[in-house]
């Protein structure tokens, strides 16, 4: 096959008419575009949504503590006593379990030299930073010791030292929590707004004991957050977490609920991926339009183009050169289509990224997908135009008007 | 068998199944032409010598009978093999001149060169077209398209096409029908020359005028030879186009 004369002779004929070249294209430009476009934008925002999932940290499983009823009262997730430090404890024994923290949550009034701030304080055991993926940006995290001794020492997050030190260095500081001076010894590195809209940063971290027994005086804890070895036996230490539960609580019925970080990703990048694929399907369909236009061009050149055939088939043209050279003009259009088509979107979303601030992912594997399908169009839409001029006879083709 | 018979015609019979009625386009014509012969197919309109211009140029197969072209049994071959003969061994050359449109004469030269089964490397295919054309005597104008040619000019290009992958047959289809006489004969001379040279062409014409630039004049009606004879007053197209212009000169001086 001579391809090389077929790709010059289809790019000499798409010179020829470059305004109908141009336009034909069109309708793959805008197809593409729009795939292209719209993939980088929602994937921008589904990796968003993604890293927000594992900044509340990695092969994370969460114990909550049952519905909680008593007599008319009912309340939420966390609010019934069924967990206690000793569950905690229990769980840290168990295999691939590299992390455990009994998580005590209340809002409290903080003061500190004259200024005070309601802040969620936290009782923590000290694998929470590890656990949440959190690093200390000063000082350091408070000991199992502290634990033990129910010490009055606290990490607090970047919003707290904002608003009680604003000018000073708050480690060595002293807090007030209910009257009770708790010792700075770390600050949390800044992490931001969580998927709910949170700051995660407004935030003092104490120790579970001191919590439960120097501020609140509870018996029991909200949660447990416990931390896997890795992503791949977080469903078995999930198993095994509710197996000795079970038997820990002597209940027939669960009274606690496990969760873990994947399932919640899972259901937040749910909504993203069933808009990428509206939006994909959406761009599809103009493709196929725009392959439609590639046939109907391709139909009128090859009706206008008779003579032409005949006059190549006199001269030794075989009916399948003649096909190639149709279909390479036909996939020539269609491919310089997609390719201006990728280009166009990847440049619309980097201005969306630049003037919006919008996240934008650049979906190499979609540039593939995009620039295939469109020379694919590119050879269904035309195939039987240039089957259709193949099949002509050189003879009435000669002496077409 | 001989090499030296261009083309062997042995009882060639053609009919078009159309409709209800069949017509026999050519009934049982057998031909011989050599090699150097510069022959004349004529005959009004209806007597088969397209139908018969098509089987000689492979376009078409004939329904019965035999035809040799250069040796080969061109007869029962299919569409791709007849279209690898119409490139290795005929050049057509058409009264519409057929060029291919806003493409330049060197490329519309090289186009039959695009087909061959042997790969021609670019410069060669290059080469072999500008020396087509200077054979035409169209070498200054190889980047000029055909709307830049006079019809005089637009024919030569289509000779240096049909001669450009040197075919054994050079076929010519009315090939002045679109020019007016002085360049006519102009056209003429360049197959005289051709001819001189050793090429071998076979023209169909219903102009008496033109037959008479052949060597040989095959007459046909109703799909049979009727004469076919040596052309006895052959004229010379150089003499002619000389006399031509010294009319024209004394029409000047009068």
């Amino acid at each position: 096959m001579r391809i090389f004369a077929s790709l010059r002779i289809a790019g000499r004929a798409l010179r020829r008419n470059k305004m109908r070249s141009l336009l034909t294209m069109l309708g793959i430009i805008i197809g593409v575009g729009a795939v292209i476009g719209s993939v980088s934008l929602t994937s921008g925002a589904t990796k968003q949504v993604e890293d927000q999932v594992s900044s509340l940290g990695e092969s994370v499983i969460t114990v909550f503590s049952g519905n909680f009823t008593s007599g008319a009262m009912r309340g939420g997730w966390g609010s019934a006593p069924t967990l206690t430090v000793a569950d905690a404890q229990a769980i840290a024994g168990l295999k691939n379990v590299v992390g455990v923290s009994p998580e005590v949550r209340d809002r409290e009034q903080v003061l500190a030299e004259g200024l005070n701030w309601n802040t969620q304080v936290m009782g923590e055991s000290p694998d929470y930073p590890q656990i949440r993926n959190w690093s200390i940006a000063k000082g350091a995290m408070f000991s199992d010791q502290d634990v033990r001794s129910l010490a009055k020492s606290a990490v607090v997050g970047q919003t707290v030292v904002d608003q009680l030190f604003p000018n000073e260095d708050p480690i060595g500081q002293t807090i007030r929590i209910r009257n009770l001076p708790f010792l700075i010894v770390g600050v949390l590195a800044p992490k931001g707004f969580n998927l709910f809209g949170q700051d995660q940063d407004d935030t003092v971290v104490v120790p579970y004991s001191s919590h439960m027994h120097r501020i609140t005086t509870r018996t029991f804890v909200n949660d447990i957050l416990v931390q896997a070895a890795n992503d791949k036996v977080i469903d078995s230490v999930q198993a095994d977490i509710t197996d000795l539960l079970l038997v820990r609580h002597r209940s027939k019925e669960q009274d606690f609920t496990v969760r873990n970080q994947l399932e919640l990703m899972q259901a937040v990048t749910a909504t993203s991926r069933a808009m990428s694929f509206l939006l994909a399907g959406v761009a599809a369909v103009s493709l196929v339009v725009g392959g439609i236009g590639i046939m109907n061009i391709m139909l009128v050149s090859v009706t206008e183009r008779t003579r032409e055939i005949g006059i190549r088939m006199a001269v030794g043209a075989r009916a399948a050169d003649i096909l190639v050279q149709f279909l390479i003009e036909a996939v020539t259009l269609s491919a310089i289509g997609g390719s201006i088509g990728i280009i166009g979107g990847m440049t619309f979303s980097w201005l969306i990224a630049h003037f919006k601030h919008w996240p934008v992912v650049t979906p190499f594997g979609w540039m593939a997908i995009a620039f295939v399908s469109s020379a694919v169009i590119g050879i269904v839409s035309g195939f039987y135009p240039a089957w259709k001029a193949s099949k002509l006879d050189p003879i009435d083709a000669l002496h077409y008007e | 068998m001989q090499t030296n018979h261009v083309i062997k015609l042995d009882e060639i019979h053609k009919t078009y199944h159309t409709g209800e009625v069949d017509v026999h386009a050519v009934r049982g014509i057998s031909l011989e032409i050599l090699a150097g012969e510069f022959v004349a197919i004529m005959g009004s309109s209806g007597s088969g010598k397209s139908t018969l211009m098509n089987m000689i140029g492979a376009l078409d197969r004939p329904t019965q009978g035999k035809y040799l072209l250069d040796g080969t049994d061109v007869s029962k071959l299919n569409r791709d093999a007849l279209a690898d003969i119409r490139n290795e061994k005929i050049g057509f050359v058409f009264q519409g001149f057929n060029l291919l449109a806003r493409t330049s004469a060197l490329e519309n030269v090289e186009m039959p060169m695009l087909y061959n089964r042997q790969r021609i490397a670019a410069h060669e295919q290059h080469e072999r077209a500008t020396n087509a054309l200077e054979l035409v005597g169209l070498g200054q104008r190889a980047d000029h398209h055909p709307n830049q040619l006079s019809g005089g000019q637009q024919q030569r290009v289509a000779i240096a096409r049909a001669l450009v992958n040197r075919p054994a047959l050079l076929l010519a289809d009315e090939p002045t029908g679109n020019l007016d006489s002085q360049t006519s004969i102009e056209i003429m001379g360049v197959f005289q020359k051709l001819n001189d040279q050793g090429i071998t062409i076979i023209m169909v014409t219903h102009e008496l005028d033109v037959a008479r630039y052949t060597k040989r004049m095959v007459i046909l009606r109703d799909g049979k030879i009727v004469t076919d004879e040596a052309v006895a007053d052959r004229l010379n197209a150089e003499q002619e186009l000389g006399k031509l212009k010294q009319a024209q000169q004394a029409v000047q001086l009068a």
